[in-house]
């Protein structure tokens, strides 16, 4: 290891150590005691992170002999996770405190699943890519399954390990498959070997490797954990899933096809178009039935990320800066609506059911006024933010010459907008009956409200993420 | 100053929504009154201003006045300004506004909310007559149905959820395709400018979709899509039956706005879009939208006549008349489009008019039902004669507006294809059948219910509000200039390029002239 590649994973290397000392004090000295202050060190210590990766960054470096890839790209991507995983944490530590459900390990594997995370999004290899994906996923079915004494929890945990463990096999296949005929893991290596013609082997191996992404970020056809795992998690880990994971797996999809397979835009732009249609006819049908709000968000983030697949389908930079913004302005929603879903309680004890919104609004007014932008944005009603990251991957799709593709994802999002709706019915054409309270934590309660307002001002110029969005694309796509 | 004129107008009542959202607090009745007079305060001092921008504009220049540009994200514009046919339609909205606000006094339910979601829809209203980029105009076109998705299901009728829910979904549904033809647009174009679109001439050469030899080319493709949304938002038939649901289930200043002001839209795109930017399409399709308008003129009016609820057959009376808009409309002559401007301002206040007059009766007795009513004239005399004048406007009796825009568009019809006159003007005897009958139901013979006889006259607000639109019926009725001197220029210079271009795509051989 030299000096310079050291330098270049400095930020990991950072808080991997902070993870593993934190551990060790927690054992040693007060346990649980402590998880509230770790919290909130984690949290600051992603915050500053970001801060730093956003600041120091400049052009492309790779270090371990191109294992590790620390591009604009990346550093996006890297930037949007750590500021979505504090959030949550942050906003999860109250809620957690309360259910008694806060151990120290929380926050850890908090930050051991996001080092995971950063390490994918940087991944320039296979084996890079398989351990960062792991070290993720592993922490992160622990977090599923915290609520030990619960049926539901621990279920979850198993169902998302299990088909985690799945997915990870086939991806494994595809590597192999994808090693046995390219001759090489890494990503630049694989990129040029396919010079004229493809052998069948590696689009096999591609498609593979599609499939086990595609778990993980819960595109339909392989989706089938996500509403489990959403609705038996503990609320906060909810959050967390559906946040960082989804930006880091499909910055890391981004990644593979343009890094590794950039020669054969066709084959997996293909690929990447079905996945995208069937998740967002699916995320928006299944979801008219629910009755759960969790289960509901799950399916929404489905549906989402059909429309994040969209930009990546249409295999172009402006395609690739597309789904950036729509992470990011995915993720800043969905942290807005858990901090709500997270403050839903009646007698003391979390609900999720939708029903017990009825009349929300006559009792919290400004609190489902938050929520009721929220929820048009997520929709995608104009002129929230929500509009615009569907527009640009519209155009996205358009531009690429995909316009069946563009049809498809305007027709979903007229199906989708439905049961966004029926949380607003809910809320303030419900049949008159005593609403769920609503107990927030200053912190979740500023979050929520912060966000609503972003999803209304960003309207000015999406907070200038326009052309840093652009840059990290162009890093990325050549 | 007047530059900035019309962002002014424009967000001025969205800045008094934002007073009241944050200023006022309490739900006294104090408060509800402070709420009411700022609402009515706004919309007033829009009014004033959009009166002012009347003055200033010069209607001989058929290019956009009152310009703003500024940039904004993904290389669009903030681009606001309007021209002959939009600034009608503006004025229109300031001068409802108000007369909506007010005929709202005896909302007693979640006043403030109410008055907020009015005012932010007339800052979206106005932004879709003003808006000068696409992408813009679909914001605010788009985002107007939030308020209204609101308005119905929080203060509306019985069946206010299904309705809010049907109104929502379906409008959403149109303007979604429109969406993606605007970003085809701006893939062919390299620009969301609207008045570049307007010069811009997309091909109109036959192109193979599908297996299918699509004539028109991509004119034809475009032009489905917006027609899609502007159809719905119109409402033509077959895709009108989210109309009657919403209007019955709508409060009554809502109901109001819907009719006159929202479905305006739908033509609005029509003049903007669809002509301008498609001449070859429209040309191709005038005769479809021909037939379905003469359909929904002669079927609509039927379906008028065995309604039992008031507000349901005025509501089908306005797809009727809005048939007529666009028959004007894809008549592409200048009394044609005249006419259809012209039917469509009349219609504003006629319908608003005669949904105030249900509003009125429906507050006092709490049924729309036809049955529940009759011999009002012996307890409400003005209220009678208000009615009657509706009536007869909604008719299209000479010396008030409902008969320019009528006998107009017919004229415009009547010189591109005569068997769609024939058809259309019977729905000008079957629109005095029913709109007569109900008049009779209601107000002429004996009362005899128990309940209507100690039912009291139009309060001096009601009759204050009806005043201003008595006045502009007979107003327009009279001198139709007003109108016709505003938009003819602009119409006139639309029209000419609308022939060039379908002329010039003739002589390449992309379609046969018809």
């Amino acid at each position: 290891m030299t000096a310079s590649d050291f330098q270049t994973v400095l930020p990991e290397v950072i808080l991997a150590v902070w993870a593993m000392v934190a551990l060790m004090v927690a054992v040693y000295t007060g346990k649980d005691r402590l998880a509230v202050p770790l919290v909130w060190a984690t949290a600051g210590l992603f915050l500053a992170l970001a801060l730093w990766i956003s600041a120091t960054g400049q052009g492309a470096r790779t270090a371990f002999e191109g294992m590790f890839i620390d591009d604009p790209f990346a550093r996006f991507a890297k930037v949007t996770i750590l500021l979505s995983a504090a959030a949550v944490i942050v906003m999860a530590q109250d809620y957690m405190s309360r259910t008694n459900l806060l151990r120290f390990e929380v926050p850890i594997l908090v930050a051991l699943a996001v080092l995971g995370m950063l390490m994918m999004v940087s991944a320039g290899d296979l084996m890079s890519l398989y351990m960062a994906l792991e070290l993720q996923s592993l922490s992160l079915y622990v977090l599923a399954a915290l609520r030990r004494d619960s049926l539901k929890s621990t279920e979850a945990g198993l169902k998302y390990f299990a088909l985690g463990a799945l997915s990870s096999g086939i991806l494994l296949y595809g590597a192999s498959l994808t090693y046995g005929f390219a001759g090489t893991t890494d990503f630049a290596g694989i990129l040029s070997t396919l010079q004229g013609e493809v052998p069948l082997g590696l689009l096999f191996g591609l498609v593979f490797l599609l499939a086990g992404l595609a778990f993980k970020v819960s595109a339909a056809p392989f989706h089938m954990w996500t509403p489990d795992v959403y609705e038996g998690a503990p609320t906060p880990i909810t959050a967390f899933l559906a946040t960082a994971p989804k930006v880091a797996a499909m910055a890391l999809i981004a990644r593979l096809v343009h890094d590794a397979f950039g020669a054969v835009p066709g084959d997996w732009g293909q690929v990447l178009a079905g996945l995208a249609v069937a998740s967002m006819f699916l995320g928006a049908i299944a979801a008219i039935g629910q009755k759960d709000i969790k289960r509901l968000m799950a399916y929404s983030s489905i549906a989402h990320m059909g429309y994040a697949l969209i930009g990546l389908a249409a295999g172009t930079a402006y395609g690739v800066q597309a789904m950036l913004i729509y992470m990011a302005i995915y993720v800043t929603m969905n942290i807005g609506t858990f901090a709500f879903i997270l403050s839903m309680e009646r007698d003391g004890r979390p609900v999720s059911d939708i029903a017990s919104l009825n009349m929300f609004s006559r009792k919290e007014p400004l609190k489902a006024l938050a929520m009721l932008i929220l929820l048009f944005s997520l929709a995608g009603v104009p002129p929230m933010v929500g509009f615009f990251g569907k527009f640009y991957v519209l155009k996205a799709a358009v531009d690429a010459g995909m316009v069946w593709l563009a049809v498809a994802g305007a027709v979903a999002s007229v199906i989708g907008a439905f049961y966004y709706l029926r949380i607003v019915y809910f809320m303030y054409f419900g049949a008159e009956q005593e609403p769920a309270d609503s107990r927030m934590a200053p912190v979740q309660w500023a979050l929520m409200v912060t966000v609503a307002v972003i999803m209304l001002a960003g309207i000015v110029n999406l907070f200038g993420i326009e052309p840093v969005a652009r840059v990290a694309a162009e890093a990325l796509v050549r | 100053m007047a530059q900035q004129l019309l962002s002014f107008i424009t967000f001025l009542p969205l800045v008094a929504a934002a007073i009241m959202a944050m200023f006022m607090r309490g739900n006294d009745a104090a408060a509800q009154m402070g709420a009411k007079r700022l609402a009515l305060f706004a919309t007033l001092a829009t009014f004033l201003a959009s009166i002012l921008l009347l003055l200033e504009f010069d209607p001989a220049d058929t290019g956009f006045q009152f310009v703003v540009e500024r940039p904004w994200i993904l290389g669009l514009t903030y681009k606001m300004g309007v021209d002959g046919i939009s600034i009608l339609f503006v004025m229109l909205t300031t001068f409802l506004m108000p007369l909506v606000i007010w005929s709202a006094w005896g909302v007693e339910k979640r006043v403030k909310e109410y008055m907020i979601a009015f005012l932010v829809l007339e800052t979206l209203m106005l932004g879709v007559f003003c808006a000068l980029d696409l992408v813009l105009f679909y914001l605010f076109f788009e985002a107007g149905l939030i308020p209204m998705f609101l308005i119905i299901g929080i203060w509306g009728g019985k069946e206010r959820i299904y309705a809010a829910f049907k109104f929502f979904l379906y409008t959403f549904l149109g303007s979604v395709l429109m969406l993606v033809a605007m970003i085809a647009m701006y893939m062919d174009a390299g620009t969301t400018d609207i008045v570049r679109l307007m010069d811009h001439s997309f091909s109109s050469e036959t192109m193979p979709l599908l297996g299918f030899q699509i004539v028109g080319g991509l004119q034809t493709l475009l032009w489905l899509a917006f027609f899609a949304s502007f159809a719905v938002k119109m409402p033509m038939w077959p895709v009108h039956t989210w109309l009657p649901d919403a209007h019955v289930q709508a409060p009554t200043a809502g109901s109001v706005i819907l009719a006159a002001v929202l479905l305006k839209m739908g033509g609005y795109g029509f003049l903007r879009f669809s002509l301008p930017m498609f001449p070859v399409a429209s040309d191709l399709l005038a005769p479809l939208v021909f037939w379905m308008s003469a359909i929904a003129i002669v079927y609509t009016s039927l379906v008028a006549l065995a309604q039992t609820d008031m507000k349901k057959l005025i509501a089908y009376s306005s797809v009727a008349h809005m048939g007529y808009v666009t028959l004007g409309i894809f008549a592409a002559n200048q009394q044609g489009i005249d006419g259809a401007i012209f039917q469509m301002l009349s219609h504003g206040f006629i319908s608003g008019a005669l949904f105030l007059c249900v509003g009125v009766i429906y507050d006092r007795m709490h049924t729309r039902e036809i049955d529940a009513y009759g011999g009002l004239v012996n307890r409400m005399p003005v209220y009678a004669l208000v009615f009657m004048f509706f009536t007869m406007a909604n008719v299209g009796l000479p010396g008030t507006s409902g008969f320019v825009g009528e006998f107009l568009t017919l004229a415009g019809i009547f010189q591109v294809n005569t068997w769609v006159a024939a058809v259309a003007t019977t729905g000008v005897i079957l629109s005095a059948a029913y709109a007569l009958w109900l008049y009779r139901r209601v107000v002429f013979g004996d009362l005899i219910k128990e309940a209507l006889k100690s039912i009291s006259d139009m309060t001096g607000r009601e009759k204050a509000i009806f005043a201003p639109l008595i006045a502009m019926t007979l107003i327009l009725g009279v001198y139709p200039a007003a109108v016709t001197d505003v938009i003819g220029p602009s119409v006139k210079a639309l029209v000419t390029d609308y022939h060039d271009a379908v002329a010039a795509a003739a002589a390449a051989g992309d379609v046969a002239s018809n």
